[in-house]
């Protein structure tokens, strides 16, 4: 035995007149010992800047003079800019398009490769791997299929196949949505991998009753499997949607040549605020955009406590 | 007897026609979701001459990309800075977000409550809306074009904090209330007690931080200016944007980007199924 002997130590020692801390101050001590560091680098390098993004927000600064108060003029002045509004409108595009797409075919490969045994773990890693890959390096990937003839690679199946030629990312209608494709599919594995998981929670003897009561495959999706997976999908919804809503690695890389796409026509919020910031310097505007992209954030935060709330 | 011919129907039932056209489906849809890293892979083993062709297996595969790539460019330094970086945040949050997650969830102390919601609003704000203070602050401190610049704001984060309080509140007291009758300090109860208890969710930390800062894209492009402090996403990007059309160059690089995300995968595949599911039901 290595720890010391109680007859040696306590009945020795006078309790009463010892200075001794009590148990609840020892503590104490130790918890603020413990959460010291985590707490400083917390007001640093989180709550600080918060209130410091805001403040600037109602700055005019660019970085070489000091900064200046303007009050709300960043705000008027964007509100009033039409760019301001295509990159919201681009943004929301990505996500009213992207999240039920996601969530749709999500499902449906969950639904399905959760009933299936055979090489089930196989089939499964190949859903999920394009989930833990480098967004960057994807994006280039994808940006070469996208490609025209004789590069790229879905433009030659196109040509194979007899059909015209698309100028992917090039043409105002198809960029979009050919990046979103690209954020889809690298968002699929996780969303998958998080429905299995709600699938897996629900108790057999529900399906197993169901069963007994005559009910066929698709009623029982529809009585008991989509509404016993409401918090997965509430989850997921909150989940893409902000994903959709920062989106900025495919955007990035697939139009670096062009940022922002044919007459900005892929341009998304952060990379406004990217461009605002570290292309123009114009900081007091690029943290008024981050506010309103905190705004948005918040209210789908808020929606889904919302919505999980009244379930209970 | 009817055992065995239950038995027989249930296999006749397993394999008839309507399952093996599922499975099928199932396989052709796994296999297109891996496409483009099987295109990426292929186009990476072809010549200037073969990237027209189409065909997957290229003709006469040759790893002189690779060669070329890792000799002449800057590669190998930005896979040391990315690994420098995503294991010493790992390390860090493994560190403090056990700690904080333990001290939340173990001990009775006055403002615990107002201290866990502070931490926990920290997730409503977006990365993109501190930035731009970041910036400034580095570049006030000289961080800008550092690691410690790339790393400080990843170090602890409120996900991992919640992960592991969540974690925490599931070991017994009583184990910890022993160790405190053996004399043991506090610090060593959490260490050589309670950690141990909690792995599966410090795997599942340790895999989701690893990832989420060897793929981090938007703040390593801020901060960093100079070539060789490029973590690798932000090195294939350089890279790529240099090569242009070379497709065999850029797909080269992007595959030495995925490699290795691709075997922590294939090594830690159940892991990082159970972390996504373990993250995904507390978070």
């Amino acid at each position: 035995m290595t720890h010391p002997t109680d007859h040696d130590t306590v009945p020795t020692r006078p309790l009463i007149s010892q200075p001794r801390m009590s148990m609840r101050m020892r503590s104490n001590l130790w918890v603020w010992c413990f959460l010291a560091i985590p707490l400083v680098f917390y007001v640093v390098i989180r709550f600080y800047p918060t209130f410091n993004a805001f403040w600037l927000s109602l700055t005019d600064w660019d970085l070489m003079s000091d900064a200046e108060f303007i009050g709300f003029e960043n705000y008027r002045d964007m509100f009033a800019d039409d760019d301001f509004w295509k990159t919201f409108w681009n943004t929301f595009e990505y996500l009213i398009y992207g999240t039920p797409t996601s969530l749709v075919i999500a499902f449906v490969i969950a639904y399905y490769l959760d009933k299936v045994r055979f090489a089930h773990n196989f089939l499964r890693a190949l859903y999920f791997m394009p989930y833990i890959t480098t967004a960057a390096a994807m994006a280039w990937v994808w940006r070469w299929f996208y490609q025209p003839a004789p590069t790229g690679l879905i433009n030659g199946v196109l040509g194979e196949v007899g059909i015209g030629q698309i100028e992917f990312l090039k043409s105002t209608t198809w960029a979009l949505p050919s990046i979103m494709v690209t954020a889809i599919w690298a968002g699929l594995g996780f969303q998958i991998i998080i429905f299995m998981a709600g699938l897996r929670a629900i108790p057999d003897t529900y399906y197993e009753a169901a069963r007994m009561d005559g009910l066929g495959e698709w009623a029982i999706l529809r009585k008991i499997t989509l509404p016993l997976l409401k918090p997965t999908m509430v989850f997921l919804v909150v989940f893409i949607s902000i994903a959709f809503l920062r989106i900025f690695d495919q955007v990035y890389n697939m139009t670096t040549n062009d940022p922002g796409g044919p007459l900005g026509s892929t341009k998304p919020l952060v990379l406004m605020i990217y461009q605002t910031a570290f292309s123009s310097y114009d900081m007091g505007q690029a943290a008024a955009q981050t506010v309103v992209l905190f705004t948005i954030l918040l209210v789908v935060s808020l929606l889904q406590l919302w919505v999980l709330r009244e379930r209970t | 007897m009817t055992a065995t011919a239950d038995l027989r129907e249930r296999r006749m039932r397993d394999i008839r026609p309507g399952r093996i056209i599922r499975w099928t489906i199932l396989f052709i849809g796994g296999v297109l979701m891996v496409t483009p890293l099987l295109y990426m892979f292929s186009t990476s083993l072809k010549t200037p001459g073969q990237i027209y062709d189409l065909r997957l297996i290229p003709a006469a595969p040759t790893l002189a990309n690779y060669v070329e790539v890792l000799s002449e460019g800057e590669f190998p330094r930005w896979f040391l800075n990315s690994s420098i970086v995503a294991i010493v945040v790992t390390v860090s949050n493994l560190f403090f977000d056990s700690l904080v997650g333990y001290t939340l969830a173990k001990f009775r102390f006055r403002g615990r409550r107002l201290i866990f919601i502070a931490i926990l609003s920290t997730l409503m704000i977006p990365t993109e809306m501190l930035v731009i203070p970041w910036y400034l602050m580095s570049a006030q401190f000289g961080w800008l074009d550092s690691y410690w610049g790339i790393m400080f704001p990843g170090m602890t984060t409120a996900f991992g904090t919640f992960l592991m309080k969540q974690f925490f509140e599931t070991v017994p007291d009583d184990f910890l209330e022993a160790a405190r009758i053996d004399g043991m300090n506090e610090f060593t109860i959490w260490w050589k007690i309670a950690m141990p208890l909690v792995t599966p969710a410090l795997s599942a930390l340790a895999i989701f931080t690893f990832l989420g800062n060897w793929t981090a894209f938007f703040w390593p492009l801020i901060v960093t200016t100079s070539k060789e402090l490029y973590t690798l996403p932000i090195g294939l990007t350089s890279f790529a944007v240099e090569q242009a059309i070379r497709w065999e160059m850029i797909m080269t690089g992007a595959a030495l980007a995925t490699i290795p995300t691709l075997l922590v995968f294939l090594a830690l595949q159940r892991y990082i199924v159970r972390g996504v599911m373990l993250a995904g039901l507390k978070g």
